[in-house]
């Protein structure tokens, strides 16, 4: 048996409303709030960023798996926020929780399914026999531009899976994943902000995607939405992952907890992730749990999970992810909010 | 901080709180070879829990050019379960909430950018718990 041993998340404590934005920039903030069914997103404090966010969740997800970190044979970091754009993330993390120097570590890139393709490939070298531990972790600072439907969402958070054969709390059944070449969201070098084609993420990019992944994920494991006790999909908005999880016959109760979107935003690469996290706070032994990612570009990696007896013992080793969402808040103002996102330039 | 190679020197200490028990008790976090109140060098390496109390505090309104835009913000002398003290930026946090005595604990966050291009100076600050 190859899972998850470990798991955990982190979100900052900083907040803004979508209220706050839709005043700064005349939207109807009750319509951007019915249309992407979220109330707030978390913002990054000054001193956060990617390689902060992973480490705070890796930590969390040592807590439950309590091996030596000397034993994970490899580390990768999915985002789309690097702090550098040449020096790899993880390079900080592991000195940082003391895996390594014996470890392989890279950072990966996929618009917002970074975090599960890290997941994806860690799982790989476990199940391989390559080695005996392997971390996957998903971790994003995302950026929208001043004014654009994307500073309602993008938002700030990770989550972080250790994959082991030994003491696995959530056992890998079957995975898929599913790609083409569709240009609906993307940043060039050198730009602060990404473009994207507007309605054009939606049927031809996230549910062509998602809805593919998922579909042939049920084909290949012989399963219907109803055997599932829960389900997570990539939350761009609220109302993406509920529309596809529907139509793949999934209801909303089964989506409620990993469902984290309407308080968090969008966390880009550590957006279903966080929802899994989410999920596996709370999940009983014997738990069927579905989960698609999705990214731009664009791509969905698919996993169905099932907890096993070791579950519950590891859930009160670290905080929960609706802890940490519900607890302490600080909420900015727009001012604040861009001083913090460093949108205003300063001379040097 | 300061460039890489005495940054990179500094990782045992400032990533991992890595730190030094001597034979006399005396703990220390920056990394010292020598006890400096009985010339000591017998000690053991030790990696702090990074649980700790405020000793005291202050709130820097006017601060160092790296940090100009952080204003007000709050530095504490924090003494560790094991009895190492340590200067540390307590964050995520009113500075009305900060109280001596009260319980912190050590996480890991940005402290400096060397610049635009330059490299990011990563260590321990300290939240309230």
């Amino acid at each position: 048996m190859v899972g998850i041993v470990g798991f955990g998340s982190y979100v900052p404590s900083y907040r803004i409303k979508a209220q706050t934005i839709a005043a700064q920039w005349g939207d109807d903030a009750a319509a951007i709030e019915r249309g992407l069914m979220l109330k707030e997103k978390t913002v990054p404090g000054r001193d956060e960023d990617t390689i902060t966010i992973a480490i705070a969740a890796a930590k969390n997800a040592l807590k439950r798996a309590r091996i030596d970190p000397k034993l994970i044979g490899a580390v990768y970091i999915g985002s789309e926020s690097h702090p550098y754009a040449v020096k790899p993330s993880g390079t900080v993390l592991i000195d940082a929780l003391g895996i390594g120097p014996d470890v392989h570590v890279a950072d990966f890139e996929f618009a917002c399914k970074a975090g599960s393709e890290a997941m994806f490939v860690a799982y790989s070298h476990v199940k391989s026999g390559n080695m005996d531990y392997a971390m996957g972790i998903g971790a994003d600072t995302s950026q929208g531009a001043p004014g654009d439907a994307l500073e309602y969402s993008a938002s700030a958070g990770g989550a972080a899976f250790i994959f082991g054969a030994k003491d696995v709390l959530a056992d890998v059944k079957f995975t898929h994943s599913y790609t083409s070449d569709t240009a609906d969201f993307w940043r060039r070098e050198y730009q602060h902000y990404p473009r994207h084609g507007g309605r054009f993420t939606g049927e031809p990019a996230y549910f062509k995607h998602v809805l593919g992944c998922g579909e042939r994920l049920l084909e290949k494991s012989g399963m219907k939405a109803q055997d599932f006790a829960f389900a997570v999909f990539h939350m761009p908005n609220g109302k993406f992952p509920l529309k596809a999880g529907n139509t793949l016959g999934f209801t909303n109760e089964q989506m409620e907890q990993g469902w984290v979107v309407n308080l968090m935003g969008n966390t880009y690469s550590g957006s279903s992730p966080t929802g899994l996290a989410a999920i596996l706070d709370v999940a009983k032994p014997g738990d069927k749990i579905f989960m698609v990612s999705f990214g731009s570009g664009a791509g969905s990696d698919g996993f169905i999970f099932e907890a096993t007896d070791k579950i519950t013992e590891t859930q009160d080793l670290a905080s929960k992810t609706r802890d940490l969402l519900t607890g302490k808040k600080f909420y900015l103002d727009y001012g604040h909010y861009v001083a913090y996102r460093r949108k205003i330039l300063f001379n040097e | 901080m300061a460039i890489s190679p005495r940054y990179t020197r500094e990782i045992p200490h400032r990533y991992r709180l890595e730190a030094q028990r001597f034979s006399s008790g005396y703990v220390t976090l920056a990394n010292r070879y020598v006890d400096p109140e009985t010339g000591s060098r017998e000690f053991e390496n030790i990696t702090l829990s990074g649980k700790g109390k405020i000793l005291t505090w202050t709130v820097i309104s006017i601060a160092a050019d790296a940090y100009t835009r952080e204003t007000p913000f709050v530095i504490a002398v924090i003494e560790t379960e094991e009895g190492a003290r340590l200067t540390a930026q307590v964050v995520d946090c009113m500075p009305e909430d900060v109280k001596t005595g009260a319980s912190v604990e050590l996480v890991f966050r940005k402290i400096m950018e060397e610049g635009a291009s330059g490299i990011i100076n990563y260590g321990y600050k300290a939240i309230l718990i």
